[in-house]
């Protein structure tokens, strides 16, 4: 297994970069209008119209507690789906597709950066720099459905 | 397993069930050798499938099944009410096994062997005319499967006791699984539980009457066991039996009927022991929903789809400027998306049959049980509704079905008494009424006594006394649907918990359809279901609030109405209109859906009178944008909990927009 290659979509928000296994991922999409849903926990942007399917979109700078970010030219809604779950994820901006050993990646530190180490796969070392490989599955849930059962 | 194969066969198997229910209910009042034939075909072509597919329980089943058909066939055996209810045994477990192969994607090790006995048993006794009860063999075996077996000898070699340990809960205990549970943790504090009957599963479900029955494998002493226990309340008895090499059975293969047992213990649980699966993982594969299509809707489907592809090329060759045969184009286009929007639909039309083929059987239990001659009449069975709705409407029927023939038809004696036949009637019917579909479920009992239900009310606080005097009946008749609201006197297996019409409502209504109470006096019952003909496609009111647009389904709005803003009064801190005499309460769905608040300063107040239960309700919009027909998306499980958004729609021009689920909304 050591020499296992996985394959990350890479992002960032604000100065750091981020990774999501590309297995997760469904599309990158452009911003497109998004529809409030009232009631909705606060880092849930709305829906969006995803070629005729009703996607929910969140916002990960909402969700990681960071500051809001103007929506620029590079702003990308990234569509993951776990476990018949289908979100999409705004991003500052999504950069490219990086390979990763499996000895690169090594588990996340308590502190990594801003986030909770809980929604981390680990961390990705890719020439000089670190990428931090988000686990989407515990980033959706369960916590956060219980969360929005409480509303 | 191959699964392409495996969704085929689950659905042919279901069908095959279904037809040897229905005719072996036939084969009762009409012991015709046709209809054994039936039963024999179905019985051996499900044999020959599970074979194929390796069930091997399944086939073994079906294959004595076959062999007692067979002689009934010969005419060696006279068809008899003993007879039939040991097949529709078999049919139960049959399905049950198919169950299992559907939700864990393989067959489960179930007790068919004291089914199969008894299907042999019927065989000698008519064949031999030897014996006269096979009832009354009441042979003691310990059922264990290999694996249990493997743990029981080498715990034998061990030199650990195995206990069978039976235990009887008081009669008033009403945690029944927890007090169970407790008993497990004590046991398992100083041994393993190897066996339990029921099944583990069944005991959390609570699925068990007050005893169960478990093997334990310890090395502690039988006084131990019995004092460990005793620090359990609610219990009324434990029985220990120690289980030695000799006693224990393994369960082979091929079930023989004189299996060498010896009688050391008292079995009581019957046929359907369900015992853990043997590896310990369970298996959930879930199979996809299938549906079966007429190749000819299919082929309209077809057709209509390549002259989609006409219009398409037709489009693109137009000039820019003929505006006339753009025009043209698209009037061809919206004739032909709405054929298909037809075509699809119809596609997802099931006849209600496939709901309704369970009745007759349920209601032949429900006559045995309740000692009561009921016939079930069934019209309308092509009637087509949507699969969904399909899927769904069975639970709520099945409750109607059984409040009928518990509370509805009265005793043979009273029925006679009263003038009436011994033999009461159901009746179910369906058709199609516009847009919608009725289904219909009547008795022709005793109906509903006003005084009771009111008598019921008063006492469970739901009215008081002075108002319960100028209720109307429809009024008094809602109350049925309350929760926990039965009139029983007594609570018996079928019903009158009062855990019923209000689950029943709550399950038509989100499907949005409605439900209403007919009856007449010693005349009968009706309740009348209404049913949307698909989920899919509503009309919905569009509505602009906080420069958002929502959807407010059609089927909830009563009126629009525009006020003053001197109209609006207030009481008790809520605002509220007089619309023709009666006071209705006002929401501003700006503040209920926090949206951006509009200029207050506005003279006029549009509101959408919504009806939410029996009450009405103002909902205060910025603006009406008009009816239009809208196709209902779900908004994902992600955000399924979020309560009054009953999904999403697509606008023509790309926007979403929430649709909003009156009853939950305020």
């Amino acid at each position: 297994m050591a020499d296992k290659i996985r394959q990350f979509v890479e992002f960032k928000i604000g100065q750091e970069e981020y990774g999501v296994d590309i297995l997760q991922v469904k599309t990158i999409e452009r911003m497109m209008p998004i529809t409030r849903v009232p009631k909705a926990p606060k880092f849930v942007e709305g829906v969006i119209n995803l070629r005729g399917e009703i996607v929910p979109v969140i916002d990960l700078r909402k969700r990681f507690d960071l500051p809001p970010a103007e929506t620029t030219e590079n702003t990308r809604i990234i569509i993951v789906s776990v476990d018949e779950i289908t979100v999409g994820m705004i991003v500052d901006s999504a950069t490219e597709v990086v390979q990763l050993a499996q000895e690169d990646i090594e588990p996340a530190p308590p502190i990594t950066s801003s986030i909770d180490s809980d929604y981390l796969d680990g961390v990705g070392k890719l020439e000089g720099k670190l990428l931090i490989l988000l686990n989407v599955a515990k980033l959706l849930k369960p916590q956060e459905i219980e969360e929005l059962a409480q509303i | 397993m191959n699964n392409q194969y495996l969704d085929v066969f689950l659905e042919e198997a279901k069908e095959h069930i279904e037809n040897l229910n229905r005719y072996l209910l036939e084969l009762e009042n009409n012991p015709t050798k046709e209809i054994v034939d039936e039963i024999f075909r179905s019985a051996h072509t499900l044999k020959g499938m599970s074979g194929t597919m390796g069930f091997t329980q399944l086939s073994e089943l079906t294959h004595e099944m076959e062999n007692l058909l067979q002689e009934i066939r010969n005419q060696k055996i006279n068809v008899n009410e003993q007879i039939i209810d040991t097949l529709l045994n078999c049919v139960d477990i049959l399905e049950e096994l198919i169950n299992d192969i559907e939700e864990q994607g393989q067959e489960q090790h179930r007790d068919i062997s004291t089914v199969i006995q008894r299907l042999k048993g019927k065989n000698d006794v008519y064949l031999n005319k030897t014996k006269t009860t096979i009832e009354n063999t009441k042979k003691h075996v310990f059922n264990f499967n290999e694996y249990e077996d493997r743990l029981i000898r080498k715990a034998i070699d061990q030199g650990l006791y195995i206990w069978k340990i039976n235990v009887t809960l008081i009669d008033e205990c009403l945690l029944k699984s927890a007090r169970a549970f407790l008993v497990f943790k004590t046991l398992e504090a100083f041994g393993d539980i190897i066996k339990t009957e029921p099944s583990v599963q069944d005991i959390e479900d609570e699925k068990f009457e007050n005893e169960f029955t478990l093997y334990l494998v310890t090395s502690k002493e039988k006084e131990y066991i019995l004092r460990a226990l005793s620090s359990v309340s609610e219990l009324k008895t434990v029985d220990v039996m120690r289980i030695d090499q000799d006693s224990i059975e393994v369960q082979k293969a091929n079930l023989e009927d004189d299996a060498d047992s010896k009688d050391t213990a008292e079995t009581t649980k019957p046929f359907l022991t369900t015992q853990k699966p043997s590896n310990g993982q369970k298996n959930l594969k879930k199979t996809t929903k299938t549906l079966r299509v007429d190749i000819e809707r299919l082929d309209n489907l077809m057709n209509l789809v390549s002259e989609l592809i006409i219009i398409k090329t037709r489009l693109e060759d137009i000039k820019d400027n003929n505006y006339q045969a753009q025009r043209e184009t698209i009037e061809y286009l919206e004739r032909i998306t709405s054929s298909l929007h037809d075509a699809v639909m119809k596609a997802r039309m099931v006849p209600i049959e496939n709901v309704f083929n369970r009745f007759p059987r349920v209601v032949h239990d429900l006559s045995r049980e309740l000692s009561k001659k009921i016939n079930l009449v069934i019209e309308g069975a092509e009637t087509e509704l949507d699969r969904t709705v399909i899927d769904e409407i069975g639970d709520p029927l099945i409750h109607l079905i059984r409040n009928a023939a518990d509370h509805g038809i009265e005793d043979p004696q009273e029925r006679i008494s009263k003038g009436k036949p011994e033999q009461g009637t159901i009746n179910l019917k369906a058709y199609q009424d516009g847009n919608n579909v009725v289904i219909e479920v009547s008795d022709d009992g005793r109906g509903i006594d006003l005084s009771k239900v009111l008598k019921k009310a008063v006492n469970a606080g739901l009215v008081t006394e002075e108002q319960s005097k100028n209720l109307k009946d429809y009024e008094i008749t809602s109350f049925l649907f309350k929760p926990g609201f039965s009139t029983a006197g007594k609570v018996t297996d079928i019903s009158g918990r009062g855990v019923g019409l209000d689950v029943v409502k709550t399950k038509i209504e989100s499907l949005g359809g409605s439900i209403e109470i007919n009856f007449i006096k010693d005349k009968g019952t009706t309740f009348q279901i209404r049913l949307p003909l698909t989920l899919a496609i509503i009309q919905a009111l569009m509505v602009l609030v906080g420069g958002e647009k929502y959807a407010i389904p059609l089927s909830s709005i009563k009126e629009t109405v525009t006020v003053t803003r001197d109209q609006i009064k207030t009481v008790q801190k809520r605002e509220v209109i007089l619309l023709r005499g009666n006071v209705i309460p006002i929401a501003r769905l700006n503040e209920v859906l926090d949206t951006h608040r509009q200029d207050q300063n506005t003279e006029n107040l549009t509101l959408v009178i919504v009806k939410k239960g029996e009450k009405d309700v103002g909902l205060a919009v910025d603006d009406l944008i008009g009816q239009q027909e809208i196709v209902i998306k779900s908004l994902g499980s992600f955000l399924k909990d979020i309560k009054f958004i009953a999904g999403a729609t697509i606008l023509g021009n790309g926007e979403v927009a929430l649709i909003l689920d009156i009853n939950k909304l305020i």
